[in-house]
C-alpha cells in the first residue's frame, strides 16, 4: 500500500519529464542537434555551469563558516548571528537581485551573479549545517582534541565529516536552486539556460526547443544527484542516545574575534542591508508609490493561503516517499525519493506547461484551478520537503520502534508516541521550507493559476519589470514581512539540540 | 509484522482526511481571494498590466460587466490560446504589438468585430479580415546618451546600427515581444536577407539587455552609447521623474526609415467566447472616445488610435513618420526563426 502511494508519488513528480521528452520528440534528431550544437547554446552552458559551480562552492563555504563561527567559537552575540544568518532565507532571490541591481549595475556580470544568489542561497547551507553541529555530540570534538589534535585537523576530520550529510544535503539544494533560478538572473541579465527557457516560452509558448533545454538542465540535476549520492555514502549515522548534553567547548578566537565580527557584519550588509535599504528607497520615492492598500492587502491573503496549503501538501506527501526510502531501503524505494529531484531541475515553466498541456488535454475541468496550481507546487518543490523530511526521519534509530512494539505498542501507537514527536520538527521545518518557497515562486504561478489571482510574487514582477520601481516595493516589503515567520520557524528548529 | 503492515494502511487514509479538512477550511477563503473564478469577462491581455487596470474598472462602471485579467506576453498568451483552442476560457485577447493578433487570427480563432468599433480607427491600424482591431501605438525610438553621443553622430536609418562604428555602443533586447515587432518590419521592409545581415551586424555590435528597461537603464548609466527601445519607456521614467533619464535623450528616425516604425496594439474577441457580445463591449469601450481618452490620461503614453484623442506630452502623433507596414503582413514566426539562426535564442 504504502508502495503504491509512492509509486504515485514517483508518477507524478515524473509527469513533467514525461512531458519534456514527449514534447522534445515532436522534433527530429537532426532538428534536434542542429538547435542544440549552436554557439548560443554553448554560452548558455558555460554560464549555467560557472554559476553552478562557483554558487554552489561559495554557498557551501559561507553557509559552513558561518555555521562552525556560530555553533563553535566564543563569537560575541551567537543567537544574533544566528538570526542574521538565517535572515536572507526571507528576502526571496529576485527581491535580492532588484536590491542590488538599482543600486549599482556593477552587479550584471557573471561576478555580480555569483554573488546575488550566494547571499540568497547560503542559509540553505548554513541552516542544516547549524543544526547538525548542534546534534553533534562534542564529545567527540573532545576525544579528538585530547588525543592530540589540533582545532583546523579536530573540524577537518572529525567534525566536517560527522556533519557532512547536512552540509551535501544544503548544497544539493542550492545546485537545484540555482539551476531553476530564473527572477533574480533575469534582473541582473545574466543569461542561463534557465532564462533561456523563460524566453523561448515567451517566444512559443510550449516548443520544442524550450522542453530540449529543460532536458538538457535535467541532465544537470541527474548530475548533481549522482555526485551527492555518491559523496553521500552508505553510512548509518543514527545512534541510540544523543550523547552528552554538555555545551560544547568553544573554540577562542582571540584576535580574530573583531576580524570574524566584522565578516559577519559584512555579510549582513550585504544580504540584508543593501535589497532592505533599496527596498526603502524606493517606497520613499517615486510617483508610482501611491500603495493600493485594497490589492497589497489581497495579493498578502492569496499568498498567504497558497503557501500554506503548498507547504502541507509538500509535507504530507513527502512523508510516504522518505519513510519508503529510509526504512524500505532497496532499488525501487530509493528510485522514487530519486524520481522527486527530477522536476526540481526544472524551471517553474517547465513544470507548469507539462501541467497545463496534461490538463487542458486529460482533465479539462481541471485547467486553470487552484488545485493545477497546488499539485504544481508540490511536484516543483517536494525535493525542499524530502530533504528536510529525511534529515529528521534518518536520526530516528529503527531500534527505538522496535523496541516500543516490544513493549506493546501498537503501530499506531508507535507512530503517535515515538516517531511523530522524533519527527515533528522535520514536518514543521519541511511545511514553513515549502511555503516559503510557495511564496515566492513566480513563474509556475503566472502561468497555472485561475485568471485574476494575484499573488506577491506576481505583483511584484509585474511592477517591477514595467520600470514602477516605486510600486514594486510595497509587494516586496510584504513577501519579505510575511517570509520572516517561516524564517524564523527555521532558524529556531534548526537550534533544536535533538537532546 | 501484523502491526507494521496496520501503520501502513492506516496513513495514507489518514492524509486523505487532512487533506479533505484542509480543502474544506481554505475553500472559502480561496473564494474571497479570487481563487475561484466566476461568469466574469476573461480578457488575455498582454499589454501592460497597469494600462488595462486603468481601463478596466471604468469599463464596468460604464456596462456594468465584471471583467477578470490574465496577463501574460504577446507571443505567450497567443501560443496559449492556440494550444486552448475551443477550450480556452478568454474572451477577449489584447496584446502589446501585432504579430500575436495575426498568428491568432491565422489559427481562425476571432471572431469578426461590428463595423461600429472597426470604423472608429483608422483603416491602416487594423487587418482588412476585420477579426482584431488596433487601439494603441508605440513608435520605435533609438535612446542616447547625452554625454556619450553628440547628436550630429545620430544615425539616418535604424539599419547603420549594423556598421562598425556603432560596435561596442549598441543595447537591445531581442527576446522581448517588442524588438521581435520591430525586426518584422524591417523584415517586411527591406527582406529576408538584408534583415539577417542587419540582426549579424547588431548582435556583434551590441549587448543583449533582459528586456526594454534594462537597455534603458544601461544607455542612461553610460554603460551603452544607444539603445533600440520603444519610445514610453523613457517619457513614462520622465514622467514619473525616475532614475533612467536624467543622463538620455530620444532620438526619432524619419522619412519612413524601418527604424521609425510604429507597432500596433490589438484587441479581439474569441470565437470561442461564449460571452461575445459582453466581449464586444469591451473592445467598443476600448476604442471610444471615453476608452482611449482614458488611455491617453494614464501613464502608460501610448499614442491612442481614435483620430479624436490626442495624447500630449509627448511627440505629437502627427510628426511621427513611420513607414507604411501591413499590420497582416507581420510575420512572427519567421522572426522566430530568424533570430533562432543568428542566435539570439
Amino acid at each position: 500500500m504504502l508502495l503504491l502511494v509512492g509509486l504515485a508519488v514517483a508518477g507524478l513528480a515524473l509527469v513533467p519529464l514525461g512531458y519534456v521528452l514527449a514534447t522534445t520528440a515532436e522534433l527530429g534528431p537532426k532538428e534536434a542537434t542542429d538547435f542544440l550544437w549552436r554557439p548560443r547554446i554553448g554560452e548558455l552552458l558555460w554560464n549555467t555551469v560557472r554559476l553552478l559551480v562557483a554558487g554552489v562552492v561559495a554557498s557551501t563555504v559561507l553557509g559552513v563558516a558561518g555555521a562552525w563561527v556560530v555553533e563553535r567559537t566564543d563569537v560575541p552575540g551567537r543567537g544574533w548571528w544566528h538570526g542574521v544568518l538565517c535572515a536572507p532565507l526571507a528576502v526571496p532571490a529576485f527581491v535580492n537581485g532588484y536590491g542590488w541591481v538599482s543600486t549599482t549595475h556593477a552587479v550584471q556580470s557573471y561576478g555580480g551573479a555569483v554573488m546575488v544568489v550566494t547571499l540568497s542561497y547560503f542559509p540553505l547551507v548554513y541552516l542544516p549545517t547549524v543544526a547538525a553541529l548542534r546534534r553533534l555530540d562534542p564529545a567527540v570534538e573532545e576525544v579528538a582534541t585530547s588525543l592530540g589534535r589540533s582545532g583546523w585537523s579536530v573540524f577537518l576530520r572529525v567534525t566536517l565529516p560527522a556533519v557532512s550529510p547536512a552540509v551535501l544535503g544544503g548544497a544539493l539544494l542550492v545546485g537545484l536552486h540555482l539551476l531553476a533560478e530564473y527572477g533574480a538572473l533575469a534582473l541582473l541579465n545574466y543569461p542561463t539556460l534557465t532564462t533561456a527557457v523563460l524566453q523561448q516560452y515567451a517566444t512559443v509558448f510550449n516548443g520544442p526547443e524550450a522542453t530540449l533545454l529543460a532536458l538538457v538542465l535535467v541532465s544537470f540535476c541527474l548530475l548533481l544527484l549522482g555526485i551527492e549520492a555518491v559523496l553521500r555514502g552508505h553510512r548509518r549515522r543514527a545512534r541510540v542516545g544523543s550523547g552528552t548534553s554538555g555545551e560544547p567547548v568553544r573554540i577562542p578566537l582571540g584576535r580574530y574575534r573583531w576580524p570574524v565580527v566584522a565578516a559577519l557584519t559584512g555579510v549582513a550588509v550585504w544580504a540584508l542591508g543593501v535589497p532592505l535599504g533599496a527596498l526603502v528607497r524606493w517606497l520613499l520615492r517615486g510617483s508610482t508609490t501611491g500603495i493600493e492598500v485594497g490589492e497589497l492587502v489581497q495579493a498578502s491573503a492569496t499568498t498567504l493561503v497558497l503557501a500554506f496549503a503548498g507547504g502541507v501538501a509538500a509535507t504530507l506527501v513527502a512523508v510516504p516517499v522518505v519513510w519508503l526510502a529510509v526504512r524500505h531501503r532497496g532499488l525501487i524505494t530509493t528510485a522514487i525519493e530519486r524520481s522527486v529531484y527530477t522536476a526540481s531541475a526544472m524551471p517553474g515553466i517547465v513544470i507548469a506547461l507539462a501541467l497545463v498541456t496534461v490538463s487542458i488535454r486529460v482533465v479539462q475541468p481541471l485547467y486553470q484551478t487552484v488545485v493545477v496550481l497546488l499539485v504544481g507546487y508540490t511536484i516543483l518543490f517536494l525535493p525542499r520537503a524530502v530533504v528536510s523530511v529525511r534529515s529528521t526521519f534518518e536520526l530516528v534509530p529503527p531500534g527505538l520502534e522496535d523496541v516500543a512494539r516490544n513493549l506493546g505498542c501498537t503501530g499506531p501507537q508507535v507512530a503517535r508516541r515515538v516517531t511523530l514527536p522524533l519527527v515533528l520538527p522535520g514536518l514543521t521545518a519541511a511545511t514553513a521550507l515549502v511555503a516559503l518557497a510557495v511564496a515566492t515562486e513566480l513563474t509556475a504561478t503566472l502561468l497555472l493559476a485561475p485568471t485574476g489571482t494575484d499573488t506577491l510574487a506576481t505583483q511584484f514582477w509585474s511592477q517591477a519589470s514595467s520600470i514602477a520601481y516605486g510600486a514594486a516595493a510595497p509587494y516586496a516589503l510584504a513577501l519579505v514581512l510575511l517570509s520572516v515567520p517561516s524564517t524564523w520557524l527555521l532558524g529556531s528548529l534548526s537550534l533544536r539540540s535533538g537532546k | 509484522m501484523t502491526t507494521l503492515r496496520r501503520t501502513r494502511r492506516n496513513r495514507p487514509a489518514a492524509r486523505h482526511l487532512v487533506g479533505l479538512a484542509a480543502l474544506a477550511l481554505t475553500a472559502p477563503l480561496l473564494q474571497s481571494c479570487g481563487l475561484f473564478g466566476g461568469d466574469k469577462l476573461v480578457i488575455y491581455n498582454a499589454q501592460h498590466e497597469q494600462l488595462i487596470e486603468e481601463l478596466a474598472p471604468a469599463f464596468e462602471e460604464a456596462t456594468g460587466i465584471e471583467v477578470e485579467l490574465r496577463h501574460g506576453k504577446d507571443l505567450e498568451l497567443s501560443n496559449q490560446l492556440i494550444q486552448e483552442g475551443d477550450a480556452s476560457d478568454a474572451d477577449v485577447f489584447l496584446t502589446e504589438n501585432s504579430p500575436a493578433m495575426s498568428q491568432v487570427e491565422a489559427e481562425g480563432l476571432f471572431d469578426e468585430l461590428p463595423s461600429s468599433i472597426l470604423d472608429t480607427i483608422p483603416a491602416q491600424y487594423r487587418p482588412e479580415s476585420g477579426l482584431w482591431t488596433g487601439f494603441v501605438a508605440r513608435s520605435t525610438v533609438l535612446v542616447y546618451n547625452t554625454d556619450l553621443v553628440e547628436e550630429s553622430e545620430l544615425p539616418d536609418s535604424i539599419m547603420d546600427l549594423a556598421d562598425p562604428e556603432w560596435a561596442g555602443r549598441l543595447t537591445f533586447s531581442p527576446t522581448g515581444a517588442d524588438f521581435q515587432a520591430i525586426v518584422a518590419a524591417v523584415l517586411e521592409l527591406e527582406g529576408e536577407d538584408s534583415t539577417r545581415d542587419w540582426l549579424e551586424g547588431i548582435k556583434e555590435n551590441g549587448t543583449v539587455a533582459d528586456n526594454n528597461l534594462v537597455a534603458l537603464e544601461a544607455v542612461n548609466s553610460g554603460q551603452s552609447d544607444v539603445g533600440i527601445v520603444y519610445h514610453y519607456y523613457w517619457e513614462r521614467d520622465r514622467a514619473e521623474d525616475g532614475d533612467l533619464h536624467d543622463s538620455s535623450e530620444q532620438h526619432y528616425f524619419t522619412d519612413q526609415d524601418p527604424g521609425a516604425f510604429l507597432s500596433i496594439s490589438g484587441a479581439g474577441v474569441l470565437e470561442s467566447s461564449d460571452m461575445k457580445e459582453e466581449a464586444r463591449e469591451f473592445v467598443e469601450f476600448l476604442v471610444s472616445e471615453e476608452g482611449q481618452q482614458i488611455l491617453a490620461d494614464s501613464y502608460a503614453l501610448e499614442y491612442p488610435l481614435n483620430p479624436a484623442v490626442e495624447l500630449g506630452g509627448v511627440k505629437p502623433f502627427g510628426e511621427l513618420q513611420p513607414p507604411q507596414v501591413n499590420v497582416s503582413d507581420l510575420d512572427a514566426e519567421a522572426v522566430v526563426d530568424l533570430l533562432t539562426e543568428v542566435g539570439f535564442l
